[in-house]
């Protein structure tokens, strides 16, 4: 479904992805991990079609992002769902309008947006503070109105940036049950993350970046390869 | 949705949004009063243009005939718009007009001694010295007289004030463009982060842009209403000191028509001017960004 082939990122002198290549079925959680640097930014910003790569491919069922005009890049952004560690809410907003954002964007029918909006804030477990503004959140719960706000319009696939890395573990594993239930609805995922136990707790794939390049991709892996926790445990 | 939008960047910035408008507003108030000082002056050069131009005095024996060939010859030129006949009656009646308050003058003076005369309007400007010239050649002209300095001084004016109007209209156009193209693009470069969500979130470039268009155009709107106000405002203010001055010269009152056909320009401007600076401001911070 989405497949990355031989995709480099130079920025002037700097490469921040080399030669990267692998790809993603439909449905599948694939965390993206690594050091601050690694280009696991760089990666999901690239499938955002904030820039093009320096070369290499990226395709999503066959479609080829490079040949998206800018004019119709709206409608590639449209399939997909984003979460930011910074949640990137709308401070003037309510959770409720912040929600509904997306579907305002698509010109969708008051009626159904309330619908949505409802049925969203209430999976998310916001249902009571709809109308708030962000200032008046905790952290997980502004980041809990990011994900409704990424998931509302039911988008292939959900792009994270390390979601829980403001959160506290508690909040963050919170997080991490509403990601998987989204997944489990078809939702394909890809997480930049840095949290070693949210993705030891998940066996999911693990993408594992250095210096823009992939040094690993294993399924049902661990944050860390298995030598390495063998090497700790020695310790 | 939009709206709200707008509502909210004017008043989130109200200082910004009120420079904009006084600015916008002194340029399009300096506009309208050079266009209303055109069209004032533009009165006064036609009041002067249909006065009799040309006053020809004929000699004591010219004949009828030979006055008739003369206006013949005159209106065969085509420059003529109107000739009048005085004859020396006549002459007495306005003379009699002129000085009825002094009865002295009225005794000493009978038709005998005036002069009949022939009062010559030209079409244009450029023909009265060749009629004057004309007049002149004639052997039952005495003489001849005209407002050639007056007309022509105040033509040289008019042209020189329509000449300034543009080039200063020109230069107040942009800055109304300007302040609005530099407002606004504080704004935008304020809701940078906003309009990148934005982007990400799948709005189109319409959408983001749409509430900064409105934005514009409502300045425009709302200075071009200012200074509509302001102009007719110090006009009907002024029309007392105005009338005084140019006694005689029907410039008052300022046709209906003409006060909402400026009303219409001047939001047709601010329009065209709020939407170019927004689109401006917009263009440049939506091409530096994908």
């Amino acid at each position: 479904m989405i497949s990355f082939e031989k995709v480099t990122k130079n920025f002037g002198s700097i490469t921040a992805l080399s030669d990267i290549s692998f790809e993603i079925e439909k449905g599948e959680f694939v965390f993206l991990t690594g050091a601050s640097g690694a280009g696991k930014t760089t990666l999901l910003r690239l499938f955002l079609g904030e820039f093009l790569p320096s070369s290499g491919e990226i395709q999503v069922n066959g479609e080829k992002l490079s040949h998206i005009p800018e004019k119709k890049l709206f409608k590639w952004r449209r399939k997909l769902g984003v979460v930011f560690q910074d949640y990137k809410l709308f401070s003037d907003k309510t959770v409720y309008e912040n929600v509904a954002l997306p579907l305002h964007i698509r010109k969708t029918s008051s009626k159904d947006c309330d619908l949505k909006v409802k049925k969203v804030l209430e999976m998310v477990g916001l249902s009571e503070r709809a109308g708030l503004f962000p200032s008046q959140l905790a952290g997980g719960e502004l980041q809990r109105t990011s994900l409704a706000r990424a998931v509302i319009t039911g988008p292939d696939i959900l792009l994270a940036d390390e979601p829980t890395g403001n959160l506290d573990p508690k909040t963050a594993k919170e997080m991490m049950a509403l990601f998987k239930e989204i997944n489990k609805q078809g939702t394909t995922i890809l997480m930049a993350t840095h949290n070693c136990d949210i993705v030891d707790s998940f066996n999911g794939r693990v993408i594992e970046l250095q210096k823009g390049k992939i040094i690993r991709d294993e399924k049902e892996a661990k944050y860390h390869k298995k030598e390495e926790k063998i090497e700790k445990n020695d310790d | 949705m939009m709206i709200k939008t707008v509502k909210e960047q004017i008043f989130r910035s109200p200082y910004q949004s009120l420079a904009a408008i006084f600015q916008v507003t002194l340029a399009f108030f300096i506009i309208s009063i050079f266009a209303v000082i055109g069209y004032g002056s533009q009165k006064i050069l036609y009041y002067f243009e249909s006065r009799p131009q040309v006053n020809a005095y004929l000699k004591d024996e010219a004949k009828t005939q030979d006055i008739d060939s003369l206006k013949l010859k005159l209106e065969q030129t085509g420059k003529v718009s109107k000739i009048v006949y005085s004859s020396k009656e006549d002459a007495l009646k306005i003379y009699r007009e002129q000085n009825k308050d002094k009865p002295i003058l009225l005794e000493m003076v009978t038709a005998k001694i005036l002069p009949a005369s022939l009062e010559v309007s030209t079409t244009s400007l450029g023909s009265l010295k060749e009629i004057a010239e004309m007049l002149k050649s004639s052997t039952i002209i005495e003489d001849v007289n005209y407002q050639e300095d007056i007309v022509t001084t105040l033509g040289y004016w008019i042209e020189a004030l329509r000449k300034i109007g543009l080039v200063l209209g020109i230069f107040l156009f942009s800055v109304a463009l300007l302040t609005i193209l530099v407002i606004l693009g504080v704004k935008i470069s304020q809701k940078k982060e906003e309009i990148y969500i934005y982007k990400l979130l799948g709005a189109t470039k319409w959408y983001i842009a749409s509430p900064f268009y409105a934005e514009g155009i409502f300045y425009g709107i709302v200075s071009a209403i200012f200074s509509w106000s302001l102009t007719f405002g110090l006009i009907l203010y002024l029309t007392p000191i105005i009338s005084k001055f140019f006694n005689g010269i029907a410039l008052f009152p300022i046709p209906t028509d003409l006060i909402l056909q400026s009303l219409g320009g001047l939001l047709l401007l601010g329009t065209g001017v709020g939407f170019l600076g927004s689109f401006m401001a917009i263009s440049r911070f939506l091409k530096s960004a994908r």
